[in-house]
């Protein structure tokens, strides 16, 4: 009964994520600009407008979700502001406020990313996850998990890798890869008489990242791998992902 | 309403005008010099907000802005797993929010699973060892919410909800292999407070297996209750 003894630990964890929430901090306030600003009943575009501050209110900055602020003028009605109403305010220094938005000059000047990705590894279906650093905007290196379900084993790999983009300013940006790792591969239950082995892995490979918006991208790559065995043979697989990443 | 009584007497551009006209008025009414000398001093230190602002000029700095786009929940419930009964299951969750639109979510869900009909009705063959009965999967999932809205009980109360459709990709560990796992579902999502909120779900999740003699997709549909809560 794995479900049951699991059963408290997720209270546990989900009771201190909630005390977060009740610690009481100190508000930014900022000033309407604009002839009003609208409440919204919530973080929506579609929710209703319920009321509206006047120029020259004060209004405390209470959280964010999304492009969408919740708000509280001083006599302590709340409600969610849009960030384009929010931009129109003026901060304490009478300066106007401005909230980043990443483009596609901080993509090329990134120093992390990370994301998941999915497709065929020899026949067999991949899901991955990896982290990245860069070091210079043409140079990287990536720490890769892998998953692979075959018809006939399940090879988790873990991989390291440098990766080196010619041209780190283009929306579509390829990339080439080079990495070692370790294949740790477990045959199928229904098999007989086939144990659990560890391999080592080398791979190249080559792919593209497209920045689609904000601090997204899309990456799809091609890696041949090459698996060093004890037999006479190294056993060698061809790689194909696509994946969704995020860059900070 | 406040504001424009306030908009007469205390906006700034008009306040010495104001005072002005208050102090003429309280002159009049007979007082001396002293009096009137009383009114000026009156009216200087007037010049002072009559409400201090609270707050020092500063830049508003995003960072300090309490972001709640990440969500982290428990869901318990029950999961059809195909020839191997309807059992309890309990999973974790934790869902970023791209937009209002948009989410991406992770679930790890765990599950017991009975004997089949063909193993109660024989008495003796066991398909599955123990340890093997065990299923868990985990899935990594892109969620929109296809109908925001509002809920109300009775006439005092209203509730934020979003009804969400999911689809993604995952793994299934069950009976000793890992099987690659397709998940569509359904949620949907009612807001108690800002940061608190109740999941209800359905969820199809679909993946080969070959327990059973001969390969075989098997749809195993799971029925969930959660509590999530946004940091």
């Amino acid at each position: 009964m794995l479900a049951v003894r699991i059963f408290p630990v997720l209270l546990v964890i989900l009771c201190c994520f909630s005390l977060k929430s009740f610690a009481e901090d100190e508000y930014q306030t900022v000033k309407v600009a604009e002839p009003y600003l609208e409440f919204r009943t919530g973080p929506g575009r579609g929710y209703p407008v319920f009321f509206v501050v006047e120029q020259d209110e004060q209004i405390e900055i209470l959280k964010r979700k999304t492009e969408w602020f919740k708000v509280r003028n001083a006599k302590g009605q709340e409600g969610w502001a849009s960030r384009a109403q929010m931009e129109m305010t003026l901060d304490g220094s009478g300066e106007q406020v401005a909230f980043k938005e990443p483009r596609f000059d901080d993509f090329s000047s990134r120093s992390w990313e990370g994301g998941v990705a999915t497709g065929d590894f020899g026949g067999a279906a991949v899901n991955s996850m990896y982290v990245g650093y860069l070091f210079t905007p043409n140079l990287s290196t990536e720490l890769w998990a892998s998953q692979v379900l075959g018809d006939f084993s399940q090879i988790m790999i873990a991989d390291l890798n440098i990766v080196h983009q010619p041209f780190p300013h283009w929306r579509i940006s390829p990339f080439f890869t080079l990495g070692t790792g370790a294949a740790f591969i477990k045959p199928k239950a229904t098999l007989v008489n086939e144990d659990n082995r560890v391999e080592e892995a080398v791979h190249y490979g080559l792919g593209v990242r497209w920045y689609m918006t904000n601090r997204y991208f899309i990456r799809m790559e091609y890696k041949d791998y090459v698996v060093f065995t004890d037999r006479d043979e190294n056993e060698e697989a061809e790689e194909w992902k696509i994946g969704l990443s995020v860059f900070f | 309403m406040e504001n424009w009584i306030k908009r007469i007497f205390l906006n700034d551009g008009r306040r010495p005008v104001a005072s002005a006209v208050l102090a003429c008025a309280m002159a009049s009414v007979g007082a001396g010099q002293a009096m009137a000398e009383e009114v000026d001093a009156e009216s200087e230190t007037a010049v002072k907000p009559l409400i201090e602002p609270e707050v020092t000029p500063r830049r508003v700095q995003e960072d300090l802005i309490d972001t709640e786009d990440f969500e982290v929940g428990v869901f318990t419930g029950l999961m059809s797993v195909e020839d191997f009964g309807v059992n309890f299951v309990i999973g974790a969750r934790l869902a970023y929010h791209i937009n209002e639109d948009l989410f991406v979510e992770a679930n790890y869900g765990v599950t017991d699973t009975s004997e089949t009909s063909y193993e109660k009705l024989s008495g003796s063959a066991k398909l599955l060892k123990d340890d093997e009965r065990d299923l868990t999967y985990y899935n990594l999932s892109l969620g929109y919410n296809i109908f925001p809205g509002e809920i109300f009980l009775g006439s005092k109360y209203a509730f934020n909800t979003n009804f969400y459709v999911v689809g993604g990709l995952g793994s299934t560990q069950f009976a000793g292999d890992d099987r690659l796992t397709a998940n569509f579902g359904w949620g949907f999502q009612m807001l108690g407070t800002d940061w608190l909120s109740l999941h209800l779900g359905m969820r199809d999740h679909i993946f080969d297996t070959d327990i059973l003699g001969e390969d075989k997709k098997t749809h195993n549909l799971e029925m969930t209750t959660g509590l999530s809560v946004f940091f």
